[in-house]
């Protein structure tokens, strides 16, 4: 599980590389993410725009992580794929989160 | 539409896709690839496939989790067009479902932020997005069927009448 962070500003900006957050890969985000949470940035924009799968476990994932970071910190989420975003609305997850249309741009180096 | 993937004896004079799947979390994974190129193949509408792929991501999911406990099994698919839409079946032979019955979880309306469930969505995601969702046991094994609807895709979470 291939997960970019960067700092920007105050926010903590970390994009998913990998297509699929399934059954398969959910343990692996989760473990994944909790490293790249212990830089600081508040609040984390989870950038899912590579994401073009996630199923219910990869979206209990998900909110494990926000539960990580918690009470403190704030999970958002952006860049939601159709499929992504239709398990979210269903779900009425898309009420929890704050979504953002556009994801960040990790920015190069320098 | 016919879904062509591997030959079969033709089951009521349409073809369809059959596979059998090891019951492991990447073999699932294999598995809803070799059915969503075959529903790409065939033309299904993007929102049938991407509904198509997620029910059939949970029902193989929770037979690794529930049915076979982690443990070693699989599964054996069938997907068939039908008049709208798809039927799928889909048979194990790991334990029962508790009582019979289909867990049938409510959805939150809304969710305390301090108290979010972190399971529990895939029936309900079952629920909303596959018709005509039957269990029975037979000759000591699970068999699971439901139409997925090419014509109207079910979103708005109620139910769709006159299935």
């Amino acid at each position: 599980m291939e997960i970019v962070s960067q700092a920007q500003g105050p926010v903590l900006v970390a994009q998913v590389m990998t297509d699929r957050i399934d059954a398969a890969a959910a343990i692996q985000f989760k473990e994944t993410m909790r490293k790249v949470i212990e830089a600081p940035g508040n609040p984390v924009i989870l950038d899912l725009s590579r994401v073009h799968f996630l199923d219910s476990s990869g979206l209990g994932a998900v909110v494990a992580v926000m539960k990580l970071l918690a009470p403190q910190r704030r999970l958002e989420l952006a860049g939601l794929t159709p499929t992504v975003d239709k398990v979210f609305r269903l779900t009425r997850m898309d009420k929890v989160f704050v979504i953002h249309a556009e994801s960040p741009r990790i920015r190069a180096a320098g | 539409m016919t879904i062509v993937a591997r030959p079969e004896t033709p089951a009521g004079g349409q073809s369809g896709l059959s596979l059998t799947i090891a019951s492991d979390p990447l073999a699932v994974r294999n598995a809803l690839e070799t059915v969503r190129c075959a529903l790409q193949m065939d033309d299904v509408p993007d929102d049938t496939r991407s509904a198509a792929e997620l029910v059939l991501a949970e029902v193989m999911n929770n037979i690794v989790e529930h049915a076979y406990r982690g443990g070693s099994g699989d599964m054996d698919l069938h997907l068939r067009a039908a008049p709208g839409g798809i039927r799928c079946e889909i048979t194990d032979s790991g334990a029962p479902i508790p009582g019979g019955l289909l867990p049938d979880p409510a959805p939150g309306q809304t969710y305390r932020p301090d108290d979010l469930p972190e399971g529990g969505f895939g029936w309900f995601l079952i629920r909303t997005l596959a018709q005509d969702l039957q269990y029975r046991r037979e000759h000591g094994r699970n068999c699971l069927s439901f139409f997925l609807r090419t014509d109207n895709t079910n979103e708005a979470g109620g139910t769709v009448a006159g299935q």
